[in-house]
């Protein structure tokens, strides 16, 4: 595909002269009604005809064509007095100020004009920004009197949004117009404006252009009534005021009726403009809701820039609740029925799916493998009812297009917003289910960080064969297993696959034949040869594993122990894969984990997608069946129940390092504590409290560890990587520790001291936050005021955390988003410039590299050598 | 005292290109030269080797990635 490219050389923007918007208008706008009592629209009326139309079976008075073809056209109202512009009050406050009030002429003397004439010109040719310049002159044009004609300047101020004050008389539009006028065309470009697109006159307003009824659309309610838009209620205002205004001018009324009337055309010509124009009371409808006049219809996040331009609504698209179904592959999504009876995709009929589309027809629109709609080869749509089924099915011949139901099978966009990474946009296969949620594999949660906490999910069909090729090919979940930011796989196991995997691959785990057969049958995988004896856990995870994988790393549950004893580790945590047999080691996290599974990263890697695919689908329910319910899983406060021998050493533990605490205390106020480099003494008592404290409940901790059991679910839990940590279970058990806020103990609160419960002065463990308590027993008051103030900070920081790395990201995505890297591995703009010569400087595509390295030579060696050793055998 | 700033350790090697060299790389790069990224001709080290408007340098510098990494820069107001 070849694009034209056309390079915008410049863009003017200019002001749109009296003349130009009498030009464009195709009438003239006197009365302010708009239909007879007929209902027909009134010429010269806001609803003249020949301001286009809407009605698809009216031709327009002024174009021809038919209604929805013709876009509308302007037609005008002529003001009696002139008005100002709301949109360019600041801009004639601030030419008026730096204008002489006599001559017009702009209030600098002859060498700053040459001066800044010249750098203004040069900054033009260059294409540069003005606009600091042009504050510079600004400031330089404000004198007493005009250089050129002696005049004395009086201050002119602006009085909020639209007045303009000239010491204490306040200038009447015309006046003001007057003044722009006498501006010299020379002088021009020293207040910003560019003499071939505007004039600062035309920023006072003398004729208004009328937009067409297409813009400003009239809704007829049921009753028959009709109800104009926001914008015609104000022009109505507009013109009914100006008519007053003119017949009191004609009829020669006094001064003061006459001001009073034109005021309020300013008035209503402002809120046309802008209806949130501080300092102007909003214009209101009957009702008392404030009119959308034309500013409310572009701004904000409900404006038409952002919610119509930047982003639109779109069709053949669904949205609902999400929940979860194992037994679905992680490329499927399961599909209500609800939605997919709703959702098409088109079909061209041929010879060879003719009968299968006559089906879809004959199922109609109600039942699910039917079709909703048939579009003939001249293009008229056809909605499938009952009763015209039979015809349209005799009628039916290649060419046709039917746009039938979506049915398992088909491809799909499926979307969780915040769409933060590429991961959050996926293509899945359709499975069209019964009850009303998108179902989803567990594994695909941690890329869409999706929850099953009332998470909705949109879905979006494609509608061409090549999207639909496009997306099967680089869009699929299985092709996004491996995290372009990490080199490692994002999507895996969690929690319960982890726990089951390692109590199936556990060197205790041995299953009688029949069990273990039946195991792998539920788990809907090929029935392995029966051998006649009883299989191991790890045998039956073998067979997942491709012949040719090799494999050794740590796993999770790794003690890291001074001394790696490697094959010969007590713990069962050396993993060995060979020849595609797991010979040592248990699976859990760093197996195949989301974020972290070596198994699953070299299968991606040497075996492909597919092949990765089929491991995941059949390892997490192999994980189930054969893990966590052969052997039952729970957890609950029994996990965390300790001794009272053990209790009894904690408590004797956190005395002494209290006691360690008031030492240093003491060493301080003797003033025999030494600093630290860099540190004043209260900073290093500081830090050294909390290295004490902070070993004080990592301690504890470890006392607890020795009293829990082996088979200690929230401990199996915690160490293989499936949830929680041993952190999580010291808090609960033994101590919660130190509260933290800001990074450091706390200490504000009262004068020198945090809550009044305490000695001026006092910095002990117990007064600064430390939580001497488990969970499990319970907080005492004091400790639960510093564990709130500790959190409060936690989920205010995230909150902002949220906040700014969104912006962040917006303001990354904004600069990047036309970037792509071509064949040649360059990365260059949508005007071919290059950006980076080779993609990342060497050329890797993250995703496919060994955590972000090329390669990682010792792996590769292991592996190898590992192999030779597997053949030789 | 002025430094000469080419001999500092943070600045790397930038060579001006001959007509020819330019040619090739714009070829093996099918790219013009308004492709190329742009330095100043205000830039020190432009003004240090004495480079023109017009010139295309080759930059030779250490990268993170990729050890020893070359770009192409065309000085360019």
């Amino acid at each position: 595909m070849k694009g034209i490219i056309k390079k915008i050389s410049e863009i003017d923007f200019g002001l749109m002269s009296p003349e130009t918007i009498r030009k464009m208008s195709v009438t003239k706008i006197v009365t302010p009604d708009t239909y007879d009592e007929d209902g027909y629209p009134i010429e010269a009326g806001l609803m003249d005809p020949r301001l286009g139309v809407i009605d698809p079976g009216l031709k327009c008075r002024t174009c021809g064509s038919k209604g929805g073809d013709c876009q509308g056209h302007f037609g005008h109202i002529n003001f009696a007095r002139p008005v100002i512009h709301v949109g360019f009050a600041d801009t004639i406050h601030k030419i008026l100020r730096s204008t002489c009030r006599s001559c017009g002429r702009v209030l600098l003397n002859d060498t700053e004009k040459a001066l800044y004439k010249d750098k203004l010109e040069n900054k033009l040719a260059n294409g540069e920004d003005i606009s600091q310049l042009l504050k510079q002159i600004h400031v330089a044009a404000k004198k007493e009197k005009c250089p050129h004609c002696e005049e004395v300047q009086e201050e002119i101020k602006i009085d909020k949004p639209i007045s303009i004050v000239e010491g204490n008389y306040k200038l009447t539009a015309s006046e003001v117009r007057e003044r722009l006028e006498n501006i010299p065309e020379d002088d021009y470009i020293y207040v910003g404006i560019n003499k071939e697109v505007a004039r600062p006159e035309w920023m006072v307003l003398t004729v208004l252009p009328v937009p067409p009824v297409t813009v400003r659309p009239s809704i007829t309610l049921e009753t028959g009534e009709r109800s104009e838009d926001d914008l015609t209620h104000k022009l109505v205002d507009i013109l009914r005021i100006n008519q007053r205004l003119k017949e009191n001018m004609e009829a020669g009324a006094p001064q003061l009726i006459v001001e009073d009337l034109w005021e309020l055309l300013q008035y209503h010509v402002t809120t046309y403009f802008d209806n949130e124009a501080s300092g102007v009371p909003p214009a209101r409808h009957r009702s008392g809701r404030p009119l959308k006049t034309l500013a409310q219809r572009l701004k904000g996040k409900e404006g038409r820039f952002r919610s119509n331009l930047a982003g639109k609504r779109v069709n053949f698209s669904a949205r609902t609740v999400i929940s979860p179904d194992p037994n679905l592959s992680i490329n499927e999504v399961g599909v209500p029925e609800m939605i997919a009876k709703e959702i098409t995709v088109p079909i061209t009929v041929t010879e060879w799916n003719i009968d299968k589309m006559k089906e879809y027809i004959k199922n109609g629109s109600n039942v699910h493998p039917g079709a909703n709609y048939i579009i003939r080869p001249d293009g008229r749509k056809i909605r499938v009812y009952d009763e015209t089924k039979e015809t349209a099915m005799e009628n039916l011949e290649p060419g046709y297009i039917v746009e039938r139901h979506i049915i398992d099978g088909d491809i799909v966009l499926f979307n969780r917003q915040p769409s933060l990474h590429r991961m959050s946009m996926m293509a899945h296969e359709v499975r069209v289910l019964p009850y009303k949620t998108f179902r989803l594999n567990l594994c695909v949660c941690p890329p869409y960080n999706a929850d099953f906490d009332g998470d909705e999910m949109n879905m979006h069909v494609f509608q061409t064969p090549e999207a639909r090729a496009e997306a099967n090919d680089i869009m699929k979940v299985q092709e996004h297993i491996l995290s372009p930011r990490y080199g490692g796989p994002i999507i895996g196991a969690i929690h319960d696959h982890i726990t089951g995997a390692y109590l199936l691959t556990h060197k205790d785990t041995v299953f009688e034949e029949d069990k273990a057969l039946q195991i792998v049958k539920r788990s809907k995988m090929p029935l392995p040869e029966a051998k006649g004896e009883p299989w191991t856990g790890k045998e039956i995870f073998s067979l997942l594993l491709p012949d040719k994988l090799n494999l050794v790393y740590k796993a999770e549950i790794c003690r890291k122990c001074e001394e790696c004893k490697a094959e010969n580790c007590e713990y069962d945590a050396y993993v060995v894969i060979s020849n595609g047999q797991l010979l040592q080691g248990v699976v859990d996290d760093k197996g195949y984990g989301s974020g972290s599974g070596k198994i699953l990263d070299a299968i991606v890697k040497q075996f492909g997608a597919s092949e990765a695919r089929y491991f995941l689908d059949h390892a997490t329910k192999l994980a189930v069946f054969g893990g966590v319910m052969q052997r039952g899983f729970t957890t609950g406060t029994a996990d965390e129940e300790i001794p009272r021998e053990a209790e009894e050493r904690i408590a004797e533990q956190l005395e002494k390092s209290n006691q360690q605490v008031e030492n240093l205390i003491q060493v301080y106020e003797d003033g025999e504590l030494e600093a630290l480099p860099g540190r004043s003494l209260r900073e290093t008592l500081e830090m050294k409290i909390m290295q004490v404290l902070g070993e004080a409940r990592d301690s504890t901790g470890v006392i607890a560890e020795r009293y829990f059991s082996n088979s200690n679910s929230a401990v199996i839990m915690a160490l293989t990587g499936a949830r929680g940590s041993m952190l999580n279970l010291t808090q609960i058990a033994t101590c919660v520790g130190q509260q933290a806020v800001r990074g450091g103990r706390i200490n504000r609160g009262y004068i020198d001291r945090t809550l009044p419960h305490f000695h001026k002065g006092d910095v002990g463990a117990k007064a600064s936050g430390f939580v001497n308590s488990s969970y499990k027993h319970g907080l005492d008051p004091l400790e639960f005021f510093f564990h709130a103030m500790g959190g409060r900070e936690g989920l205010v920081d995230t909150a902002i955390r949220t906040a700014q790395s969104g912006y962040m990201q917006r303001r990354l995505v904004n600069a990047l988003h036309d970037l792509s890297v071509h064949e040649d591995g360059t990365v260059r703009d949508n005007n071919g410039v290059i950006v980076q010569f080779k993609y990342g400087e060497d050329g890797i595509n993250p995703a496919r590299s060994d955590y972000g390295k090329v390669a990682d030579l010792d792996k590769l060696i292991e592996e190898i050598r590992l192999e030779s050793n597997a053949t030789s055998k | 005292m002025k430094t000469d700033i080419l001999q500092h350790n943070l600045v790397p090697e930038h060579v001006i290109l001959s007509d020819e060299e330019t040619e090739k790389v714009l070829e093996e790069l099918n790219s013009t030269t308004d492709q190329l990224p742009k330095i100043l001709p205000n830039d020190p080290v432009v003004k240090a080797i004495g480079a023109n408007v017009g010139d295309v340098l080759k930059i030779t510098r250490k990268s993170e990635t990729a050890g020893i990494f070359v770009a192409y820069r065309i000085v360019r107001e």
